[in-house]
C-alpha cells in the first residue's frame, strides 16, 4: 500500500500531526471515547460489520492504522463513508470501543481537512441534507433526493420514475416542503453552535523535527471520565 | 398516559402509514399523543458526520420543547429515536457539551435541563401498557399468519435499551400473543443499509435481498418493521432487487403498528394500509374479513 513514509525513524509528518490532533479532539467529545486505547485487534468489529466486505480497509485495520500513525490512509479510505451506522461493531466490541462514533469522528476530521474522498457522493448528500434542514427546519425528502441525483448522476433520476409514480398514487409525496415556523430561531441556534465549535478548535500544531512518536502531541490526551 | 409526539420528517408524508397507525393504535389503547409544536428535523445520522455541537444543538431543540411540555417523547422513527437518545446521553455525560448546547439554544430563548426521556412506541406498548391490556382490546386473532419480525439497528443499538441488542424479543412476543406465528428470522437485527441505498446502492440492494430471502425461505407471509428507512428499502426497492437478482419477491411489508392496528380491529384506511406499494397478500386480506364479534 502506498502509505506515507517518514524519513527519520518514528518522525511524525506534519500532516499526520495535524490530522491526528483534530481527530483526537473529536474523540474527546465521545463519551468513553478514550477506550480506543484498549483495542485488542481481535477483529470482532470487522466480523460483525454487514458492509466490511465492501470496504477497502476493515474497521479493525482502521484502529491499527491510527496506532501506526497512518491517519492519511484512513482519511482517504472508502471505509469511513460506507459505514451505515448500524452499531453492530460497537455492541460487540469486547473492549467497549465506540467504533461507530469513532468513525463519525473520522468523517468529521476528513470533512474539516477537505480530503478528496473515494466516495464524494456521501459528502454531497451530507451537505445537501444540511442545506435542506437549514432552509426548511425539516427534511424534504423530494428536494434532497432530486438535488442529490442532479449533482451526482442525473440519468438515474429516470430510473426513479416508477417508484415516484407509486408514491404519487399512494399519496406519499409531499409536493411542497413542510417548513417550521421558527426557521429564524433555528438558524440562530445553528450559527451560535458553529461559533462555539470554532472556539474549541485545537491550536495549530507547531511542528518541529523532534516530533517523534506521539510525544509532540502530548501523547493521547484522553483520560477516563467519571463512571469509567 | 400523555406523551409528546415526535413524528419526524419521514412520517409526515412518505411513511404516512407509520404515522397514522401509531396515532390510531395509541388512541385505541387510551393513550394521548400531543405533537410537539413546531418540532424540527433531528438531523438524522447524516448530521452527526458534519459538526458535532451543531448536530447536538439541532436535536436538543426538540428535547427542550418536550421538556417545556413536561412530557416524555415518543419517537417512532429509529433514526430519530437513536439521535435524540444519543443527544441526551452526550449532554448528560459531558457537562461542557451540555453547557455549549444550552448556550446555542439560548439564542432561541430555550434551554434544556436534561430531563426529557426518549421512548419508542414498541417499548411503551409492551412495557408500559402491556400485552394483557392490548389483548383485552383485541378484535382479531393473527392465527395462521407467519410473521418475520424485523427490528433493524437503531432501536436496539448501540446502548442497552428496552430490548436485547442481539436477540430482541418484544415484537416476537407481541405478535405471538396475538395468535400469529413468528418464523425463524435470524436476520432480525441485521442492517438494511439505511441511506446507503442512495450513496452505495449496490451494497444496500444486496443487504435487502438477503433480508427478503431469509424471510421467504422461512415462509413468512409478511415482514413487520419498526423503522421508516428499513421499511422504504424493503418495500420500495423490491422491484429493483427482483430485476437485478432475478428473484420473485412479492413480500408484503407492514409497520408493526399497522399489524397491531389490524389486531385491534382498526379500519384499513385509518392505519394507512392504502399506502402500501405491495398488496398485503392473501392471508392478511382474509384476516381483514374476519372478526371476533
Amino acid at each position: 500500500m502506498g502509505h506515507s513514509v517518514s524519513y527519520l525513524p518514528g518522525l511524525m509528518t506534519r500532516r499526520e500531526a495535524e490530522v491526528r490532533q483534530i481527530f483526537l479532539k473529536q474523540v474527546e467529545d465521545i463519551p468513553a471515547g478514550e477506550r480506543i486505547k484498549r483495542c485488542l485487534q481481535c477483529g470482532t468489529c470487522t466480523g460483525s460489520c454487514p458492509v466490511s466486505y465492501a470496504m477497502d480497509i476493515s474497521p479493525r485495520e482502521l484502529i491499527a492504522l491510527f496506532r501506526a500513525g497512518e491517519m492519511e490512509t484512513i482519511m482517504k479510505s472508502r471505509t469511513i463513508w460506507i459505514c451505515a451506522s448500524c452499531y453492530a461493531c460497537t455492541t460487540r466490541c469486547p473492549s467497549g470501543i465506540k467504533i461507530t462514533d469513532i468513525i463519525y469522528a473520522l468523517k468529521r476530521t476528513a470533512m474539516e481537512k477537505n480530503y478528496q474522498s473515494k466516495a464524494p457522493q456521501v459528502q454531497i448528500l451530507a451537505s445537501l441534507f444540511v442545506k435542506n434542514l437549514r432552509k426548511y427546519g425539516r427534511l424534504h425528502e423530494g428536494t434532497l433526493i432530486g438535488n442529490y441525483y442532479l449533482r451526482t448522476n442525473p440519468l438515474k433520476l429516470l430510473g426513479y420514475l416508477p417508484l415516484g409514480r407509486k408514491m404519487l398514487q399512494t399519496k406519499r409525496i409531499a409536493v411542497f416542503p413542510m417548513k417550521i415556523k421558527a426557521r429564524k430561531a433555528l438558524s440562530r441556534i445553528i450559527e451560535k453552535a458553529q461559533e462555539i465549535e470554532m472556539r474549541h478548535a485545537p491550536e495549530p500544531v507547531s511542528y518541529s523535527p523532534d516530533f517523534v512518536g506521539y510525544r509532540g502531541l502530548g501523547e493521547l490526551k484522553l483520560e477516563a471520565r467519571k463512571g469509567e | 398516559m400523555k406523551y409528546a409526539y415526535y413524528p419526524g420528517c419521514s412520517l409526515e408524508k412518505t411513511q404516512r402509514g407509520y404515522d397514522q397507525s401509531v396515532r390510531e393504535v395509541f388512541k385505541a389503547l387510551g393513550q394521548e399523543l400531543v405533537e410537539i409544536e413546531d418540532w424540527n428535523c433531528c438531523g438524522a445520522t447524516v448530521y452527526m458526520s458534519v459538526k458535532e455541537t451543531v448536530s447536538l444543538a439541532v436535536s436538543a431543540r426538540n428535547l427542550a420543547l418536550a421538556e417545556r411540555m413536561g412530557l416524555d417523547i415518543v419517537a417512532p422513527c429509529s433514526s430519530c429515536f437513536t439521535v435524540l437518545s444519543k443527544t441526551n446521553r452526550v449532554l448528560n455525560e459531558i457537562p461542557e457539551m451540555h453547557k455549549d448546547v444550552n448556550e446555542a439554544l439560548a439564542e432561541a430563548g430555550l434551554s434544556y435541563g436534561g430531563k426529557t426521556r426518549v421512548r419508542h412506541p414498541l417499548d411503551i406498548l409492551m412495557n408500559d401498557i402491556g400485552i394483557e391490556a392490548i389483548l383485552r382490546k383485541s378484535q382479531r386473532s393473527l392465527e395462521g399468519l407467519r410473521i418475520a419480525p424485523y427490528y433493524g439497528c437503531q432501536i436496539v443499538r448501540p446502548e442497552k435499551g428496552f430490548d436485547d441488542r442481539e436477540d430482541p424479543v418484544l415484537l416476537d412476543r407481541m405478535f405471538s400473543k396475538c395468535g400469529g406465528e413468528i418464523v425463524y428470522f435470524p436476520m432480525k437485527v441485521r442492517c438494511c443499509g439505511g441511506m446507503l441505498m442512495t450513496t452505495f446502492e449496490e451494497t444496500a440492494l444486496k443487504l435487502n435481498k438477503e433480508l427478503l430471502a431469509c424471510a421467504q425461505q422461512n415462509k413468512a407471509d409478511v415482514i413487520v418493521t419498526t423503522c421508516p428507512l428499513c421499511h422504504f428499502n424493503l418495500e420500495g426497492y423490491q422491484d429493483k432487487i427482483n430485476k437485478i437478482y432475478q428473484t420473485k419477491f412479492g413480500m408484503p411489508i407492514l409497520y408493526f403498528t399497522q399489524l397491531l392496528g389490524i389486531v385491534l380491529g382498526l379500519s384499513e384506511r385509518s392505519i394507512g394500509l392504502d399506502s402500501a406499494f405491495i398488496p398485503p397478500g392473501q392471508r392478511i386480506t382474509s384476516l381483514l374479513e374476519t372478526h371476533y364479534a
